[in-house]
């Protein structure tokens, strides 16, 4: 389980200080779909980052199975089980999608088994194999692979920031079906067809959580959000 | 020919052998040619002067390889080498050539490598370099002097792998109609080496075409310089490419420049230079490696 202990994020901005998230406490239920929302810069993505380390809060506690992993590096966290897909794929020239594959699932596969990963997400996989994960990819093609990364490290916590931007229908009725039944998965999403499919909801607004509930619950009277109706 | 540890150690970082391959070789060492082997279609003759060999790459020459290997390895010895191409029209043939020196003082080797290619014909010339040793004077100085005939194909792939103190690597090329040359440079610097590359590309014939890229490396205190320029005298096209890392306080100078003689040249260059971005890092740190694995794997990776 993740729990958020009184967590604040402060940045400063040309002398002044903007409070990104305020005091922030939460429990991440275990074997759960927890979707976070939220309009635009209330913190969700920052909320995340915080989680896997990417970014350092100002002040509070992360705990993961009750171990306080606030001092954690990036790479500590994913080797206890905590993966995390970018809402924004990064690229690299001169690696390949191959090469990614057994960097996040720490052996070399098979071109065989690495195309498994890649057949995950709806990816033609012995076309992108060996191609270098660089910007000659459609931007669709990236998060793609992406969302196959975080799914091939098979952690216990998966994150996804926003994993339906970019993405066509297709490929995102796909991901929600690829959840498994016995991990935790903290997604950031616009979208109410996701949030509808979530067992919990967070709704986060100006760096504070308004809702945290079931789905149902949450959708019921959501306020805050800018959810978008995914066009079937 | 029984080869001791140095130089094996030096032909499998150029070369990836460990002792003298089969078919076409020439293998020179400390200033002296120990091995000329010829092959039917690959005929290798000293220079009477002694001065390096002539390589004639017959016409009946398809997909042969031949393998032309310096060691230097004596203590404070600078070879100066002429070797001659001359590859006949329809000739299709893999070149494996570069040098290694290992020194604990100074030592070093100018290559001055001449190239006639006839027409219709396949050169691939994979060109590595390489030091080793405690010594602060390891020095080495490729020229490349090519001319690429009628409908021929280069394709060159230089390394410079590491060690070498001080490198300047000049390579020059005139390609007449429907040649072309592809031009792919990697190296990799670190304490205080300096490394200098000077391509100049001539596209003289029309439909001739020239694809430059380089990826370099820059660490610690060393330093690099990148200069590259493509004359368009006709239709043509032309690009080059200049990618660097920069990593503590190196520095890396780029100087891609194009030059269009005709109004039916299509020329154009790019360059970057840059430290490793942070995010790349983090994106391999979300996938379990370490800092310095990430960084590591970037460098590996960039100049693959």
């Amino acid at each position: 389980m993740i729990e958020l202990n009184n967590i604040t994020y402060i940045v400063e901005d040309k002398g002044n200080k903007k409070v990104i998230l305020d005091n922030i406490s939460i429990k991440f239920e275990d074997n759960c779909v927890t979707a976070i929302t939220g309009q635009n810069g209330s913190g969700k993505s920052t909320l995340t980052k915080i989680i896997i380390g990417i970014i350092r809060p100002t002040s509070g506690q992360i705990l993961y199975n009750g171990t306080d992993i606030t001092n954690y590096s990036i790479d500590e966290r994913v080797k206890l089980g905590i993966n995390y897909a970018f809402q924004q794929p990064i690229t690299f020239k001169g690696l390949t999608i191959k090469e990614l594959i057994d960097i996040a699932t720490k052996q070399e596969n098979s071109i065989p088994k690495a195309c498994e990963y890649l057949s995950r997400v709806g990816i033609c996989a012995k076309d992108y194999i060996n191609r270098d994960f660089d910007k000659t990819l459609s931007g669709g093609e990236q998060k793609r692979v992406e969302l196959a990364l975080a799914l091939a490290q098979n952690g216990n916590t998966v994150i996804f920031d926003e994993p339906e931007a970019g993405i066509d229908i297709w490929s995102f009725d796909r991901l929600n079906k690829i959840f498994e039944k016995n991990k935790s998965y903290i997604v950031v999403s616009h979208q109410t067809k996701f949030l509808s499919s979530a067992d919990k909801i967070v709704v986060m607004q100006n760096g504070k959580i308004v809702q945290y509930d079931d789905a149902k619950t949450v959708l019921k009277n959501l306020k805050h959000t800018t959810c978008k109706k995914v066009e079937e | 020919m029984k080869l001791d540890k140095i130089s094996q150690n030096l032909l499998e970082k150029i070369a990836k052998i460990h002792e003298i391959p089969n078919g076409a070789v020439s293998f020179r060492r400390n200033g002296k040619g120990e091995i000329v082997r010829s092959t039917p279609s690959i005929e290798i003759v000293r220079k009477e002067d002694g001065s390096g060999i002539n390589i004639f790459v017959h016409s009946s020459c398809k997909n042969e390889s031949c393998h032309i290997p310096v060691v230097v390895s004596e203590e404070d010895f600078f070879d100066l080498v002429y070797n001659d191409f001359y590859i006949e029209d329809g000739a299709s043939v893999t070149i494996v050539a570069g040098c290694g020196v290992h020194s604990n003082g100074s030592g070093g080797h100018d290559g001055i490598h001449t190239f006639h290619i006839g027409k219709n014909a396949v050169v691939n010339y994979i060109e590595n370099h390489i030091a080793i040793g405690n010594g602060s004077h390891k020095v080495l100085n490729p020229t490349t002097n090519i001319t690429i005939g009628e409908n021929s194909v280069m394709n060159m792939e230089t390394n410079q792998l590491g060690g070498v103190d001080y490198s300047n690597r000049i390579t020059k090329a005139t390609l007449k109609e429907n040649a072309t040359i592809n031009i792919t440079e990697k190296i990799l610097t670190n304490k205080f080496n300096v490394a200098k590359t000077d391509f100049k590309v001539h596209l003289i014939g029309k439909n001739s075409k020239c694809n430059i890229v380089s990826r370099s490396v820059a660490r610690d205190e060393s330093e690099q310089v990148f200069k590259s320029t493509i004359i368009g005298k006709n239709e043509c096209f032309g690009h080059v490419e200049c990618d660097g890392i920069v990593l503590d306080r190196a520095q890396i100078s780029s100087v891609p420049r194009v030059d269009a003689k005709s109004n039916l040249a299509s020329l154009s260059h790019e360059a970057a230079i840059g430290k490793i971005a942070s995010e790349q890092i983090i994106k391999l740190m979300t996938l379990g490696l370490s800092e310095k694995e990430a960084e590591n794997k970037i460098i590996e990776c960039f100049l693959k």
